[in-house]
């Protein structure tokens, strides 16, 4: 049974077309990165998965049953959700917040206090939220979606405001519940940040999907050139390769080279006399997200 | 019920935290006891004088101000919570809305019944302790009466900030419409019912008159205590109203239909809002 489903949703706000036509299935264990830029249904997609709102058109499926329906409110125990930008509740202390939370979701105590310490707030657990600083109230946040052993984990910007070794801590976090069958589903806008994380990538542009797939089906959706990165060598470049070399600033040559020809390209650069390195970069999840944008106006 | 505990309680650690409910405690007590000792300035002299008219000055005093504080403490309950981005939290939560509604509600209703019962008990105390001509056996009661129709008074208020809160989508715009809505109980209604009185010359139906006085439950809260001291000197719209008694439970009844109209209004905004 698939952890979400969505069947040709479509959501309309009295004028404006805020999705159309978006499919989508999630399995237990997956991740998947939602992108787009702002205003392009990441939010309403949530929003339907949540069971927020209803769609206008098409049908929303989460753990297998409706997630508006009445009935489908005691799921939501095994739901963690973190939009962008909460300031919870300033006279209270981080650990009376997160023990709000948790006796809403029917988590002890103990839970609530271990969760503190994962997300190393226990220092400041007595202290009020009013002088907590960003990258505190997010870890609040964070401790928050991640009350209950949460089978589907729905994520807004999750690392803003955090210092590099928390985001670390909080993916190794999120890497254990995957494989403890957690689905999650990521939205942000720091593309480089997330592409190691994710199994599968959402674009969504004007409430269209623009590309859906694995890192790998949309690189070969999007056929963009490699970028292959050669130290040495220089001036003695076969004439086909020629075209599409130019310096990279630092005293090597930059190639962009078709996806196919790689193979060809290499073996003939790798007995180029004088050539001491190669570097290859596949195409990275932002040339991609630009590209599909690009494609998509 | 035990999920509109657990809002409650959060609601009632949040005005314990910042100090609210100690501020209008403290306010409601100096007010009543203010009120008993210099009542009389106006008749040339200061000190305690009769229960009757430090209760019936207080209502009056207190028809202004309780509705104020309810509003204020309340007009964002919901708006709030949206602009800070907790609401869509909770109700990512398995609580229904209902539930969160009924929830606050019942806290900020607590927090306002403690604070009447807290000032305006200490201020009863001082009275007897000190006010010569009062006694105990008749303070006690009137006194009762008084915070118990006071703590009526301030949930009806509530209930319509949470109808206001329920249907707006700013916070400013919450807060002036709690300004307007309290300036057509406080002072509009009666302005306008006396207006209605002398452009009709006095020829209103005088048995239609006090059950007019009805539609606004500041009015209501003034007539129990008119009722319960009905030997007191009456001026403008309450003397009017001498004709008809309405029964102190009669007017009880009144005031809870008064709070279970907006709470159910606001239940119903609210279930209907878009997130």
């Amino acid at each position: 049974m698939p952890i979400v489903e969505l069947n040709r949703i479509e959501k309309r706000y009295r004028d404006v077309q805020a999705l159309c036509g978006l499919d989508l299935q999630l399995q237990a264990g997956e991740v998947l990165g939602l992108f787009g830029h702002n205003g392009a249904g990441k939010t309403t997609t949530i929003k339907l998965i949540l069971g927020l709102i209803q769609p206008s058109a098409g049908e929303v499926r989460v753990f297998g049953e409706s997630p508006s329906a009445p009935h489908a409110r005691h799921l939501r125990r095994h739901v963690g959700f973190l939009q962008e930008n909460v300031s919870f509740y300033d006279q209270l202390t981080g650990a009376e917040v997160l023990d709000y939370f948790a006796r809403l979701k029917g988590v002890s105590r103990q839970q609530s206090r271990a969760l503190l310490e994962r997300v190393g707030l226990e220092h400041a657990a007595r202290r009020r939220v009013k002088t907590y600083s960003k990258g505190m109230r997010q870890r609040l946040g964070l401790a928050q979606a991640l009350l209950g052993q949460p089978r589907l984990l729905l994520l807004d910007e999750p690392t803003v405001g955090l210092d590099p070794i928390a985001t670390g801590d909080f993916y190794r976090h999120l890497a254990r519940l995957k494989q403890q069958g957690c689905t999650v589903i990521l939205c942000s806008h720091v593309l480089p940040g997330v592409e190691k994380y994710i199994d599968r990538a959402l674009i969504l542009g004007r409430g269209q999907v623009l590309a859906q797939g694995s890192l790998a089906q949309l690189r070969r959706q999007a056929a963009l050139p490699l970028t292959l990165n050669l130290k040495g060598g220089e001036g003695r470049l076969p004439l086909n390769w020629a075209d599409c070399a130019e310096s990279d600033g630092e005293g090597g040559t930059r190639l962009r080279i078709p996806p196919e020809q790689k193979m060809a390209c290499l073996r003939q650069l790798a007995i180029l006399p004088g050539v001491k390195d190669i570097e290859l970069h596949p195409p990275a999840l932002e040339e991609l997200y630009r590209h599909f944008m690009q494609e998509a106006c | 019920m035990n999920i509109i505990l657990t809002v409650c309680r959060k609601e009632l650690k949040d005005g314990l935290r910042n100090r609210w409910l100690l501020g209008v405690s403290l306010i409601f007590a100096l007010l009543a006891v203010g009120l008993a000792y210099f009542g009389a300035a106006a008749a040339g002299r200061v000190g305690f004088t009769s229960l009757s008219s430090t209760v019936v000055s207080l209502a009056s005093l207190a028809v202004f101000i309780i509705p104020l504080i309810a509003l204020m403490l309340a007009y964002d309950s919901l708006v709030g919570e949206e602009e800070n981005g907790t609401l869509l939290l909770l109700l990512s939560y398995p609580l229904a809305r209902w539930q969160l509604l009924l929830g606050k509600l019942l806290g900020h209703g607590t927090l306002l019944a403690l604070a009447t019962l807290l000032g305006f008990g200490a201020a009863a105390l001082i009275l007897g302790l000190f006010a010569e001509t009062l006694v105990w056996s008749e303070l006690l009661p009137a006194f009762g009466l008084f915070i118990l129709s006071a703590i009526l008074l301030g949930w009806i208020f509530i209930a319509f900030a949470y109808l206001i809160s329920a249907s707006v989508s700013e916070k400013s715009r919450a807060a002036g419409l709690a300004l307007v809505l309290w300036f057509l109980f406080v002072l509009a209604f009666d302005l306008g019912l006396l207006g209605l009185l002398v452009m009709t010359e006095g020829n209103l139906n005088a048995q239609l008159f006090p059950y007019l006085l009805l539609l606004n439950p500041t009015d209501i809260f003034r007539l129990i205590h008119i009722s319960y001291f009905a030997e007191e000197q009456l001026s403008g719209l309450m003397a009017i109203a001498q004709h008809v008694r309405l029964g102190t439970a009669t007017l009880f009844a009144t005031l809870v239909l008064w709070l279970v109209l907006p709470v159910l209004l606001a239940l119903w905004r609210f279930n209907r809002r878009k997130i």
